[in-house]
């Protein structure tokens, strides 16, 4: 769980965060300027500041946002001069963009705003559509335009060459004003209101954001492409309103809702990918017709409402079908306002104390959550009171008279809300004097006047502090409820009786500070303001980029003394309470009982006999012949004790055919693998042996249960390791892989694996599970072991062992955290075109279903389609997957001449058939040895493989190189990872002209990647003292081959393409890195791993067993030696859905001189 | 690093060298050599003595033999304790192995419970598990196992099966994620000092600050004598399994790790040793 922010503004305008992992307001890094409002995105904060101006905040990020501008140059051939800036006066600029109409000089191109930088200057690219040209970067035509080609023909008679240039945003962690300087005549009037929203309309790489605002004048303003690469937008752009808006709240998604001054809501209609502006407006009435609505907030599916005499409110039935909902639902608690931000979770700040509230126990299935509580963390700054009071002092003054000033002026402001309803009728008399006593706050001439007030609207206020029977007083005489809401009162019922306590439970604890602060602060005689200060009052609260999920801890409600709040950060160094001295003395102490007690006295009899222990049950066995279904078995497992203490344990499987009982057994220190089988219909795992691998036909049994089955795995497992003597911590050395499934295992390699005679076939290797779901893992020799999930989440190993289905006591207790992960369940809608009514999905008999899997032979629709196994739940609707290769039209659909056939994103004459993607996110939460890097997701990552006899093999806090792709195709490198310190420190990124898949990094760094054109590169003078290297080297890729992945040992370079095929890089040589040319190993390959031995593993697509094929297979390349390094054959191993294997943490070898042989013969010396 | 989980291995193979004598007065028809064996700290002097009543059997007449019970320096061993704890309250710091004296006639009534067969200590040992788990989880978690389970744990302790015992016991040290521990600590305070046979309250295993409470903060609330000893000279050890925890020690910790199988932390508190 990556920690985020949430983002509050307090009544003097000053900025703060909150994170969910921490427990103080920390004042915004950027404090120069005060606030009105924010809003929050995860990465950015938009703000109205006192100055009515708009700002942004880009929180810092190790990936910078980068934007290339490009120009052309070209030329024609004259006879005179040959190639020349001369054109003829028809043709285009010499200076020009792509399009060849635009003039484009270098020197005219210019920066958009004061908050973008250059990163380099202008330079000539030399890539032409994943082929590198000559020197130069020429493409030659016959004429513009025309089709370009690297090569100079006879009849070239144009030539154009493409100049490059980046450049950055720089305005990071700090408030950066957006020009308006293009908007004034369009703006008359300052903003009062702004939301930022909409970011999940539209998926990655577009990441557009909707930014819209309110004018004091009551108009609705739009941020023209506000992106994830342009953060700051282009201009504001105005969308009409049936009335005057005075508040505006923009959902994740595709909700928009606005205040209007007469009390409705207006709800935007027909936002979607194409159309984020909207279509539409419908008007929503408030829920009573004396309070109209003062504040709305939107998130995904739910919509909350303050109305003017202070009222909470939910949307009933919000969706994006249906955006208006259906009802409202009256809550408790009084606010000024209400922010929903991520996973509809909700904050408010209450009106009397001005404290920010979260809602408790918000679910996907409860969105209106069940009770307010209080944040109380305190400020950092209250921890550290010192000169800085008089200055705070002044600044409180000031601000108070701008709020109130804000208020007069612009009838939008909530305080001005609550002002201009102070005339209204029914307010109680108690809360008079307090809302007296609260808004001057601000101003120092109140003095203890005010506090006397204080104490006694306290008193009432928190009357649970004091007594049930002036609660229950001032709760009924409040609640006099309008007859419309009466229609809701089962609801209400509900979230009354409740309430009552559950603010006690938060009041109580404000109350006390109050009095503490009333006690400390008179008889000091110190200033009100200061007062004020010691407490924050809130003014506004944003949870747009504050992630809280259900279950998570936070530690918000409850203030802590002492402990300093930056020790937040994720650290993998041993936690304080494992160095603990009570614990040392524990272990020490039973040592030393043992010795005492035993060491003398081994001679003496036990008095309890080991015997055999057996364990029955009844699971379901996958029968070995046709027709193959699930049986009724009976088993046990015996386990015996050895003298010597070791465990033995054999499984009998009792089964009946034709009436005649009949049984098989597994020894257990047989078996390499128990793999958990999870799928909606059975819990069932399946067991290996060599055999069973060599047959590709594993044993499989089912159990009835989940957690009978989790039994049976965590017994069964705990047996294997036992007769294997396996325990603990794997060894650094420690071969990973990884199955379709997400499961992650771990063998420890013997000596003889990489042996050059006498290996050990891996089919015998031993396979353990370890907890987590990760798509992708590398490790080192080093113990420096990462992960990454299928949402592209980085991890890294902490060190534990267990977790997941391995629970008890085959795991460890510590460093085993809560691990989730996101994958999308694709279906496809597919339809054929027909004369009469165009595309329907009516489909010719022969086709296939209409709403299918991608292959088109499995029925799929989105009732019957769930999730891939009971671990998983759904986490969103069914969603068009724009992003499927090929490309799609505006409504996602893909065309082809006929089923199946290559798709593409428009129509032709010729396309009778087209479909697309339907995608729906799912979710699993499980755990495992593994911490969360955040926040840059990652698409590939590789770790620098070393031997252990290494020459710094002392020194655990030597700098291991750690390269790694992101999600986003940026190339980063890791700076600060040691055996210490596997997470490291931050990340450097390195420029590329486009979006990288993989990279890999050779035990003499030789950092070799792939881009997603399917080129290879080098990067050049990568070295410990220079880590990111300094330029990129073209390599073309095979002929006619896209390359997806490589993968780089001590020296061999070998790459993967889109079709299967493995290649070796030959003619690799010191002084030549690059090598010369890409020699063809084999096909049939998934993915490889080339470790520091330049050992070759791969996983192979399908592999042909006696029993069975399977995909997905482990498999050894025989025959790598130093002198070939190609080897010659495979051996298969363990296999059935494998997915991926790192070797290249193991440097054992299996003897010395080998090694040494090797070293001298390398083609590479390190 | 050392792993917690060996502390459950440590604290389950914990064994005490004993030397069962039978008692002088006893009438035998030859002379009964004295019988050595290890007893396991976690389980029932009743549940893993069948060797030596056989042993002592074989040197009686059949009419002398009545119910067996076991007696150290005067005083009668009560089974119902766990091993481990008798010795740290009786003979912590006395010579190994551990002279106990075997009596098979004038059972005393009064101080010691009968216990005619195996399902007697395995009723007790269950219900001491139940209640145990009504202070943790409100008894949720032992009222989900089925009949089985149940049996396992008991099976595992009289075979001495740790991996029996603990593949159902982990199920009974898990707790809520978002809680920091049990509900209550089941533990027990013995002390020889006092007519009272033991001390047992309700306790949190953290402190309404978000504080975990430690063996310390156990004992200043509910026995202040055992820490602050009124005649100030005397000093005692606070003792479980045969070590002393730091006071420091966090509770939540100390009753995961360091709980007898009957999952209650027993605590003695004794003498420090005047040499």
């Amino acid at each position: 769980m990556p920690t985020s922010v949430l983002w509050a503004v307090d009544l003097f305008g000053r900025v703060y965060t909150l994170s969910t992992a921490g427990q103080y307001w920390e004042l915004c890094k950027d404090a120069q300027l005060e606030f009105k409002r924010v809003s929050a995105a995860t990465q950015c904060c938009w703000g109205i500041a006192c100055d009515n101006q708009v700002y942004l905040y880009m929180c810092a990020s190790d990936v910078s946002i980068r934007c290339r501008e490009e120009a052309y140059e070209n030329q024609r051939w004259n006879p005179m001069g040959g190639f020349c800036e001369k054109l003829l006066p028809s043709d285009r600029w010499p200076w020009s963009d792509v399009s060849g109409l635009q003039h484009r000089p270098l020197d005219g191109v210019a920066l958009p705003s004061p908050h973008w930088e250059w990163e380099s200057d202008w330079y000539v690219d030399e890539n032409f559509g994943g082929e590198p040209t000559e020197k130069g970067g020429w493409t030659y035509a016959i004429d513009f335009p025309a089709t370009y080609t690297r090569d100079k023909k006879w009849n070239s008679c144009v030539r154009r060459r493409k100049w490059i240039r980046y450049r950055r945003y720089k305005s990071r962690d700090a408030w950066a004003k957006i020009p308006s300087k293009d908007d004034l005549k369009d703006l008359p009037d300052p903003f009062s209101d702004l939301s930022v929203g909409g970011w999940e309309i539209t998926e990655e790489p577009v990441g557009r954001l909707s930014v819209w605002a309110v004018s004091l004048q009551g108009k609705v303003w739009y941020r023209e492409d506000v992106s994830h690469p342009n953060p700051e937008g282009s201009s504001w752009s105005l969308v009409d309103t049936p009335g005057e808006a005075v508040q505006i709240s923009c959902g994740p998604h595709d909700l928009l809702w606005v205040t209007l001054w007469e009390g409705q809501a207006l709800v935007r209609e027909g936002i979607n990918r194409n159309n984020p502006k909207g279509s539409s407006w419908s008007v929503v009435e408030p829920p009573g017709s004396e309070n109209g609505i003062m504040h709305v907030s939107a998130g995904v599916s739910v919509v909350w409402a303050v109305t003017k005499d202070r009222k909470v409110w939910f949307r009933r039935g919000v969706n994006s079908h249906n955006p208006c909902g259906t009802s409202w639902i009256e809550m408790v608690g009084e606010m000024t306002m209400v922010n929903v931000g991520l996973n509809d979770q909700v904050w408010g700040i209450s009106s009397e104390e001005r404290a920010v509230y979260f809602r408790q126990g918000v679910t996907p299935s409860e969105l209106s959550g069940k009770t307010w509580k209080a944040i109380v963390a305190g400020r950092e700054s209250d921890r550290s009171h010192s000169g800085s009071s008089s200055s705070l002092l002044s600044a409180g003054c000031f601000f108070g008279d701008e709020v109130k000033g804000g208020s007069e002026s612009a009838p939008s402001d909530t305080d001005a809300a609550s002002e201009s309803e102070r005339p209204g009728p029914e307010r109680s008399a108690p809360e008079e004097p307090l809302d007296n006593s609260r808004d001057p706050k601000g101003s120092s001439a109140v003095g203890p006047e005010t506090g006397g007030t204080a104490e006694c609207a306290s008193e009432t206020f928190c009357p649970d502090a004091g007594g049930r029977e002036a609660a229950q007083a001032s709760v009924g005489s409040e609640r006099p409820l309008p007859a419309s809401t009466a229609a809701e009162l089962p609801w209400t019922n509900i979230d009354l009786k409740e309430p009552r306590k559950a603010p006690s439970h938060s009041a109580t604890g404000f109350a006390e500070t109050m009095g503490l602060s009333s006690l400390g602060l008179f008889p000091l005689g110190l200033d009100e303001p200061y007062a004020a200060d010691d407490h924050p009052l809130w003014a506004w609260v944003s949870g747009g980029g504050c992630a809280v999920e259900a279950g998570s801890v936070l530690k918000w409600f409850s203030v802590q003394s002492g402990l300093s709040p930056s020790v937040q950060t994720l650290s993998l160094s041993i936690s304080p309470a494992q160095t603990a001295a009570w614990r040392k003395q524990i272990f020490q102490q039973l040592t030393e009982r043992t010795k005492r007690e035993l060491e003398n006295f081994r001679h003496y009899e036990q008095a309890v006999e080991q015997s055999v222990w057996v364990k029955t049950g009844s699971l379901q066995w996958w029968c070995d012949w046709k027709p193959h279904k699930w049986v009724d078995v009976r088993v046990a497992l015996e386990q015996f004790t050895g003298h010597d203490g070791a465990r033995d344990s054999i499984l009998f499987i009792y089964y009946v055919v034709h009436e005649e009982k009949k049984y098989f057994h597994v020894f257990l220190n047989e078996v390499t693998a128990l793999v958990p089988v999870l799928n909606e219909a059975k819990h069932s795992f399946a067991l290996y042996t060599p055999e069973r691998t060599r047959q590709r036909w594993p044993v499989r049994l089912a159990a009835t249960t989940e957690q009978d089955m989790n039994d049976w795995l965590a017994l069964l497992s705990l047996s294997c390791c036992e007769s294997r003597k396996i325990r603990g911590r794997p060894s650094p050395q420690s071969i990973w892989s990884v199955t379709c499934k997400g499961d992650i295992f771990v063998s420890e390699p013997s000596p003889d694996l990489e042996a050059q005679d006498h290996l050990l076939p891996c089919d015998q290797m031993f396979w353990r599970q370890m907890g987590g779901h990760l798509r992708v893992v590398e490790a080192n020799s080093r113990g420096v072991v990462w992960g990454i999930g299928y949402d592209h989440t980085a991890w890294v190993y902490t060190g534990g062992y267990g977790g997941g289905c391995v629970q008890g006591l085959a795991s460890s207790t510590s460093n085993i955290y809560t691990q989730s992960d996101v994958k999308s369940i694709c279906i496809y809608e597919n339809q054929r075109w027909n004369p009469v009514t165009g595309y329907t999905s009516r489909g010719l008999p022969t086709d296939r279903y209409m709403w299918s899997d991608a292959t088109g032979l499995q029925e799929c629709t989105k009732a019957s389609t769930k999730p891939p196994s009971l671990q998983w739940t759904w986490v969103s609707d069914w969603y068009v997957d724009f992003s499927v290769p090929g490309g799609t039209d505006q409504e996602g659909w893909q065309y082809a001449s006929d089923f199946p056939a290559s798709y593409h994103g428009y129509k032709t004459m010729k396309d009778f058939v087209r479909r697309r993607c339907w995608a729906r996110k799912c979710k699993l939460v499980t755990n495992g040895p593994w911490l969360e890097v955040a926040p840059i997701a990652l698409g590939d990552v590789s770790i620098i493989p070393e031997s252990p006899e290494g020459p710094d093999s002392d020194d655990r806090g030597h700098n291991i190189a750690l390269w790694a792709v992101s999600d986003k195709g940026d190339v980063l490198c890791r700076l600060g990872v040691s055996e210490l310190n596997p997470v490291g420190s931050s990340w450097l990124h390195i420029g590329t002209d486009q979006p990288f898949a993989s990279v890999s990094i050779g035990a003499c760094y030789q950092v070799w990647a792939v881009a997603r054109d399917g080129s290879a590169f080098y990067r050049g003078s990568v070295s410990p003292s220079q880590p990111a290297g300094d330029c990129w080297y073209h390599i073309p890729s095979p002929p006619k081959q896209r390359l997806m992945q490589v993968s780089v040992g001590q020296t061999s370079v070998y790459a993967l393409d889109e079709n299967g095929n493995l290649w070796y890089r030959g003619g690799v040589t010191p002084s030549y890195p690059q090598g010369s040319s890409w020699e063809h190993v084999s096909n049939n390959v998934r993915r490889v791993s080339v470790g520091p031995l330049d050992q070759v593993w791969v996983i192979a697509n399908k592999v042909q067993g006696t029993h069975g094929l399977s995909r997905g297979t482990v498999c050894r390349r025989t025959g790598v030696q130093p002198r070939e390094p190609k080897g010659q054959g495979w051996d298969y191993g363990i296999g059935g859905g494998w997915d991926h294997i790192s070797v290249r943490a193991n440097a054992t070898r299996a003897s010395r001189s080998m090694s040494q042989e090797q070293k001298a013969h390398g083609p590479v010396s390190c | 690093m050392t792993d917690d989980k060996d502390v459950l291995r440590d604290v389950w193979f914990g064994r005490i060298p004993t030397c069962f004598t039978l008692y002088q007065d006893e009438i035998t028809e030859r002379e009964a050599e004295p019988y050595y064996l290890l007893l396991p700290r976690v389980s029932y002097l009743t549940l893993v003595t069948d060797k030596v009543k056989k042993h002592f059997q074989k040197v009686m007449r059949q009419e002398d033999i009545s119910e067996i019970w076991f007696e150290y320096e005067g005083t009668p061993l009560k089974w119902h304790y766990p091993i481990g704890l008798l010795f740290d309250l009786l003979a912590a710091s006395s010579a190994l192995p551990w002279n106990i004296i075997v009596h098979f006639k004038s059972f005393p009534e009064k101080d010691l419970l009968h216990c005619p067969s195996k399902d007697a200590i395995e009723a007790h040992f269950m219900s001491c598990i139940k209640e145990a788990d009504a202070l943790k989880h409100k008894s949720q978690v032992i009222n989900e196992m089925q009949k089985k389970d149940h049996k396992q744990l008991w099976m595992g302790l009289q075979n001495d099966r740790f991996d029996q015992f603990w593949a159902i016991n982990r199920k009974l040290m898990e707790y809520p994620a978002e809680e920091n521990g049990f509900r209550y600590i089941p533990f027990r305070i013995y002390q020889m000092t006092t007519e009272r046979p033991f001390i047992q309250k309700l306790f949190r295993p953290v402190a309404a600050d978000g504080q975990l409470q430690t063996l310390g903060d156990l004992l200043r609330e509910v026995c202040p004598s055992a820490v602050a000893p009124e005649d100030g000279g005397k000093k005692n050890q606070v003792m479980i399994h045969g070590i002393e925890p730091m006071l420091e020690t966090p509770l939540q910790w100390l009753s995961e790790h360091l709980s007898y199988p009957d999952n209650f932390l027993h605590i003695s508190i004794i003498p420090q040793p005047t040499d």
